[in-house]
């Protein structure tokens, strides 16, 4: 609308300065600043529009959940339970079977199609001893040298009394710790919502794969939007900030790999089951190449060049004492 | 107190000034006990209340003063600066106002010594948007764990964050992992790491190289945990109990070895120091 009445001002500029002869083109050159600001606008409600139906459709009840890429991948499953810890819990499902020909451990984070579902699975979101679980099937895995595979689907590790009374924090660290040193291939898939630390947990392999309309995040956008903003219906707004969808993680170097869905797994989950079933045998037959040795340094590596920041050594070399304010000089370079 | 003429109310701080960093009137109010207390007769305390034991938060400058020997600190890896990778909204501006006030980063890391041992330490600073782990804080730390592994130095670092920082996003949980690979690849170079939770360590941070420690010491009742106070009570909807999240209560639940008056920190910190066979 607006940028229609735009258009005719400049129109009518235009045909103004041809009828009277006279120079107009500093108001017409105002006219079309405003142009680009309007159409600028307009790509980022575009864009805006296009993010926030990726973080919905990553959280669709109808979308393959974790127990439906292990039910579709791996034969001869069998479910293996508990952390010898604690308790069982139910959000985490881990177990052993054959991906292709490769004996796998494999574990999801489960996720409901109904509420029912949901209330059992703890809306995705698992206590301590479901990373404990994770973790001790991965060292099992280790010891019997079999690659692992993560599904993850998660809001978030569980924010509860319990949760926190168990260690949750200590429980992630140790899973980012001693994944980090894992003598077997490690394949993660976020496959819906990669829910900050809780998905993290079971992120840290050699490869990371993200489904095209998968999501992972440092904090939910309400919650971001609710500290950023004040305000949780920003959500939507606060998601583009958060480059949160597939492609802005491939960008930035943390996935390593995005899977096209084709219509979107919600709709029709063929194609991607199929390229992701691909992509994770390609995986299989690289990383169970490489010697333990070589597989721990290429994940270590992986890992440890992930950040963005600039190294200043330079600047200090040329003499320049004070931090301060020659930090804050280069902030106006 | 309310008689008191304006210019020497300005002597004081209310108890209900939120932000409990040891604040630089003359006289403070005692957020514990309600006293007043003389600010030199704190600082000569190490910012902990002669009277009821209250730990107040201190700054990095005076984590240095009350727990290395006299101009030890030699800062190292500061020269790694924070960049806006996500162009996120504000991000560059809040962080240029932070540069100007003369913060370095929501870590400082450098060599130490406590009563002449070498040491490697890194002291975070919740001033600095809120002792959150970015890029940089994730560089500094992996690379004091990876100085420590060449020169066989212990690593002390004091933990007070409030998590991730979430202006760069994916970024900087990221640094959880890059953490705590380089806390691992320290450990199995059979190097002692000590590490210190302070009021408050949640979050990313808690979440990843805070809980990795050989040793890990908590002060008196900081709040340590993962997932904020609100965020469980709106989860929950219900009261959090008195003291949950509390440094006794981690010691209680076992997450934590024990819990230790700041006073009383040095001693015991050199004692871990000189067991492990760490030298003058
Ligand atoms: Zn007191």
């Amino acid at each position: 609308m607006k940028k229609e009445k735009i258009l005719k001002q400049i129109d009518r500029l235009k045909s103004i300065a041809i009828a009277e002869g006279i120079d107009l083109s500093s108001e017409i050159n105002k006219l079309r600043a405003m142009l680009e600001l309007e159409s600028d606008d307009f790509q980022k409600e575009k864009q805006m529009k296009e993010v926030w139906e990726i973080v919905q459709n990553s959280r669709k009840i109808e979308r393959p959940k974790p127990q439906d890429f292990i039910k579709n991948f791996i034969e001869d499953f069998i479910e293996l339970k508990g952390d010898r810890r604690f308790g069982n819990d139910n959000a985490v499902i881990g177990g052993i079977g054959y991906f292709d020909k490769y004996p796998v451990t494999v574990v999801g984070i489960q996720k409901g199609h109904t509420l029912n579902e949901n209330i059992e699975y703890n809306f995705g979101s698992p206590h301590p001893e479901g990373y404990r679980k994770a973790l001790r099937l991965s060292f099992q895995a280790e010891k019997f040298t079999r690659p692992i595979l993560f599904f993850v689907d998660t809001p978030g590790a569980y924010p509860g009394i319990d949760s926190e009374e168990r260690g949750m924090a200590e429980a992630i660290a140790e899973n980012l710790y001693y994944l980090s040193d894992l003598k077997t291939p490690i394949i993660s898939v976020i496959t819906g919502e990669g829910g900050s630390g809780g998905a993290l947990a079971l992120g840290v392999s050699d490869i990371l794969i993200m489904m095209q309309n998968a999501i992972l995040s440092v904090i939910s956008p309400e919650g971001c939007a609710s500290i950023l903003f004040k305000d949780s219906s920003k959500a939507a707004e606060a998601s583009v900030s958060l480059k949160l969808t597939s492609f802005d993680l491939l960008n930035l170097g943390i996935v390593d790999k995005v899977i096209d869905e084709g219509p979107g797994l919600e709709v029709n989950p063929e194609i991607g089951y199929k390229n992701l079933s691909e992509q994770i045998l390609t995986s299989l037959q690289y990383f169970t190449s490489l010697s333990s040795r070589e597989l721990v340094e290429h994940r270590n590596q992986k890992i440890r060049k992930i950040g963005y920041y600039k190294d200043t050594t330079g600047y200090l070399k040329k003499g320049i004492s004070n931090t301060r304010n020659f930090i804050y000089d280069l902030f106006k370079l | 107190m309310d008689k008191l003429p304006d210019s020497i109310k300005k002597l004081f701080v209310s108890k209900d000034n939120s932000d409990k960093t040891l604040p630089d009137n003359l006289f403070v109010e005692c957020p514990g006990c309600q006293e007043i207390v003389y600010r030199p007769k704190l600082e000569q305390n190490l910012g902990v209340c002669p009277l009821c034991s209250y730990h107040f938060r201190i700054s990095v400058d005076e984590w240095i003063n009350f727990i290395t020997d006299a101009n030890s600190f030699l800062p190292l890896f500061e020269e790694i600066v924070s960049v806006d990778p996500l162009n996120f909204p504000g991000y560059r501006e809040k962080l240029e106002s932070l540069y100007k006030k003369g913060l370095n980063e929501a870590i400082r890391t450098g060599y130490a010594r406590l009563d002449g041992i070498k040491i490697l330490m890194g002291i975070m600073d919740s001033e600095f948007i809120m002792g959150s782990m970015g890029s940089v804080v994730g560089e500094r730390v992996a690379r004091l764990f990876e100085q420590g592994m060449n020169e066989n130095l212990p690593v002390i670092i004091i933990s007070r964050s409030g998590g991730a920082r979430m202006q760069e996003g994916v970024v900087s949980l990221f640094q959880m992992a890059k953490t705590s690979a380089a806390a691992k690849k320290f450990s199995d170079s059979c190097n002692l790491f000590i590490s210190i939770l302070t009021d408050p360590t949640t979050g990313g941070v808690s979440a990843s190289f805070s809980f990795l420690g050989d040793i890990i010491i908590a002060e008196p009742n900081a709040l340590i945990g993962f997932a904020g106070q609100r965020v469980i009570e709106q989860t929950i909807k219900q009261k959090l109990p008195e003291g949950f999240q509390r440094a006794e209560f981690l010691e209680k639940k076992g997450f934590v070895d024990f819990v230790c008056d700041r006073r009383k920190l040095r001693e015991t910190l050199v004692k871990i120091l000189e067991i492990h066979r760490y030298r003058r």
